[in-house]
């Protein structure tokens, strides 16, 4: 099961080890993670996205919580939040006709384009993982000679603690 | 306000949080924080080697419940001290190791005697601190006592870089202090205490099983009052060992791998067990799966992350198990519940404890452990405190030396760390030296920290080693006898060293006893003479440690003695 966990810490040094070295003693697996400040400079939020059954997830919320410098730990509802991965894929230009096709594609996706060369092209995306993974398959043909992706980052909908 | 260096703030600090005991070795690193133990009253015992400077903190903490200090200087006096952290954490134990740390702007150099004792110590820790600023220390160490002694106790770790030691500042000593994201006491839910004691009522075959959190939070009374209302047999796990007295009759000790046979037979035989402050190790409940076939599991404990760990349960209570229980008792006094024991399985459970403490079969060797461990227990006062090492000598005590007073009994039983017991023995006998202090030993495990000795005997602290000597690593022997066809390596020791001597060399008393007799009066001479005191004796090394049950099967499959 493909799970969202939404995890506010505390903004120093060291915390982000602590949590994967969570992840790692205790043979659980993380998908993606990251971070970034929040509103409140003492506190950073981490989005982890893991694939785990039900016990064990309910192990990794409970292990995260128990940690000191966790102040919160959510699990997301899919349906009840945002979540967008940013990717960028630099892709594969072998003929001028490929660019027109690229950047038709990239418009169908909303997505963003840059660095338009003879030999390659960059996309950039913002969207469900859903909808990367569509666009990478259809553009997988042309070639991808680099991809960076950010994980998953997250907000439940609704005012703060509602859900 | 007064300008004063860190470690003169640690000093203050440790003083205020009422720290009359630190138990270490000084170097390089932590040379400042000793220059300003010179100068307070806080009394330090200078161990022989790190890793035993931790135990003894570890010792006195599990005996006093407040945590024991150790230090240690940086790189190898800090990492000296990881298997104590280790044991510390594996065993709940509140403990505050202080280690010296190289200058701040040496570390990430690879500076001499540097080690990255935070990144080290991560998973085994219940928190770190490396303060950058001497003005942080004072809040680090309250916090520290704080984390260390409250919820589910451990050990907790400041690593303080020598700058920081030797730097002043205006220090401030704040009067509490607040975690955001530390909530160790969580009220246990009412609602959930009533469908456990519901489930309890209704069940036909209950049992109480008692972990080392009924030690921890000292709930003996509430424990017993439950099982004595509802007349419900109490089996222990290895670390609960004496949460209920073990000569009591509703007491059928403790289960798992050396467990009693009649504590092994009654659990798988239970319907619905009353777990308290247990975390269903693998040492105690054989594999997960087949223990909690047919079985309803009511889990209370203050840890919430135990809850659904090891064992799927039907009734979860978070929350400081002797609370839990008091309510509990509470409810069961208002709904004037008292059973008197006369039920089909009273009567099961009393025919098995009756049939197995009659037809097991003794160990023929006239020094058979049961033999010395209950000769032992004839001689040595009931409130004595115990510890062990690891090894046969720990598991015959937990299957033949009866704990009678509540929570005098100690033992590395989660990480199971052989050298241990006889430091822990010293810490303990630092936190409360008018108890005869004990440490039930085998050789293999005392002569990994024998060299304590040397701090038992200079610091006044003196301790019995009860050696059960078998001239093996015991429990290592019995497992290639009785898995690896009989081919025996690496656990032959050879009568080396002669311990009687050994003992003398450092100036405490060796006595060989080679008889029951001998021993009883060993142990009598030990206590009146009231010195550290190694008794050596010698046990047939065939003996086996039975009954058995073997890593990755039921408690169902146990061998027994035959």
């Amino acid at each position: 099961m493909w799970s969202i966990i939404s995890v506010l810490v505390e903004n120093k040094p060291g915390v982000l080890f602590k949590i994967t070295n969570l992840f790692r003693s205790r043979n659980y697996n993380i998908d993606s993670i990251s971070v970034g400040i929040t509103e409140n400079p003492e506190v950073s939020r981490m989005t982890i996205t893991t694939e785990a059954d039900e016990k064990q997830l309910n192990q990794i919320i409970k292990q995260l919580d128990k940690l000191i410098d966790t102040v919160e730990v959510k699990l997301l509802d899919e349906k009840k939040s945002i979540y967008r991965e940013l990717v960028m894929m630099k892709i594969k230009v072998t003929k001028p006709t490929d660019i027109k096709e690229i950047t038709d594609l990239a418009n169908a996706f909303k997505c963003d384009v840059h660095d338009v060369r003879k030999s390659s092209i960059i996309l950039e995306i913002t969207a469900t993982p859903d909808r990367i993974n569509a666009l990478e398959d259809l553009v997988r043909g042309y070639g991808i000679l680099e991809m960076a992706r950010t994980g998953i980052c997250a907000l439940a909908r609704g005012e703060r603690n509602e859900s | 306000m007064e300008k004063i260096s860190g470690a003169r703030s640690l000093m203050i600090a440790l003083e205020k949080e009422g720290v009359d005991i630190a138990f270490g070795l000084p170097g390089g690193a932590n040379l400042p924080i000793y220059d300003e133990l010179y100068k307070s009253n806080i009394r330090h015992v200078l161990a022989r080697h790190e890793q035993s400077a931790s135990h003894m903190a570890d010792g006195y903490g599990r005996v006093s419940r407040r945590p024991g200090v150790c230090f240690a200087t940086s790189g190898p006096g800090a990492t000296n001290i990881v298997t104590g952290i280790a044991t510390a954490q594996a065993d709940s134990s509140p403990m505050v190791a202080i280690t010296g740390q190289v200058p701040s702007k040496m570390i990430g150099r690879d500076a001499f005697q540097e080690s990255d004792i935070i990144g080290i110590t991560n998973p085994i820790v219940k928190y770190a601190f490396q303060p950058m600023t001497p003005g942080e220390i004072p809040e680090v160490v309250k916090k520290a006592f704080y984390i260390a002694s409250t919820g589910r106790p451990g050990p907790v770790l400041i690593d303080i870089p020598k700058d920081v030691q030797q730097n002043e500042a205006d220090i401030h000593f704040p009067s509490e202090v607040k975690i955001r994201g530390y909530h160790p006491w969580v009220d246990p839910d009412i609602k959930e205490i009533e469908r456990a004691t519901e489930m309890l009522l209704s069940a036909e075959r209950p049992i109480i099983l008692a972990g080392g959190g009924v030690i921890i939070s000292s709930a003996f009374a509430e424990l017993q009052s439950i099982a004595e209302l509802l007349m419900i047999p109490v089996v222990t796990t290895f670390k609960g060992k004496g949460s209920f007295p073990e000569n009591h009759p509703l007491s059928l000790g403790p289960i798992g791998m050396h467990g009693h046979a009649e504590a092994n037979k009654m659990m798988t035989e239970a319907d619905c067990v009353l777990a308290c402050g247990s975390r269903f190790s693998d040492r105690s409940v054989g594999t997960f799966e087949e223990f909690e076939k047919n079985l309803k599991i009511i889990h209370m404990d203050v840890d919430p992350a135990e809850i659904g760990k090891n064992q799927t349960t039907n009734v979860a209570v978070v929350g400081d198990v002797k609370t839990s229980l008091r309510i509990m008792v509470k409810m069961l006094i208002q709904k004037a519940i008292k059973r008197n024991g006369e039920s089909a399985w009273s009567k099961r459970v009393k025919e098995t404890k009756d049939y197995y403490r009659e037809n097991l079969k003794i160990h023929p060797h006239p020094l058979a452990a049961s033999k010395v461990l209950k000769k032992l227990r004839e001689v040595l006062p009931g409130q004595s405190i115990v510890t062990t090492e690891v090894g046969q000598h720990q598991m015959w005590a937990s299957l033949f030396f009866d704990v009678i007073h509540p929570g005098t009994f100690f033992s590395s039983t989660g990480l199971g760390t052989m050298g241990w017991g006889f430091p822990a023995a010293i810490g303990a006998k630092a936190a409360i030296p008018d108890v005869p202090v004990l440490d039930i030993a085998g050789e293999g495990s005392f002569n990994m920290t024998e060299n304590s000795l040397a701090v038992s005997v200079l610091e006044d602290l003196p301790v019995i080693v009860f050696l059960l000597n078998n001239f093996t690593l015991g429990m290592v022997a019995q497992w290639q006898r009785t898995f690896y066809d009989r081919r025996m390596i690496g656990v032959d020791l050879k009568n080396c060293p002669d311990y009687v001597k050994v003992a003398e060399a450092y100036g405490a008393q060796g006595i060989r006893a080679t008889t029951i007799d001998e021993i009883g009066k060993a142990v009598q001479t030990a206590l009146k003479s009231n010195i550290t005191t190694v008794i050596d004796i010698p046990i047939d090394p065939q003996e086996d440690v039975l009954p058995f049950v073997a890593p990755g099967t039921s408690l169902r499959d146990m061998i027994l003695p035959s």
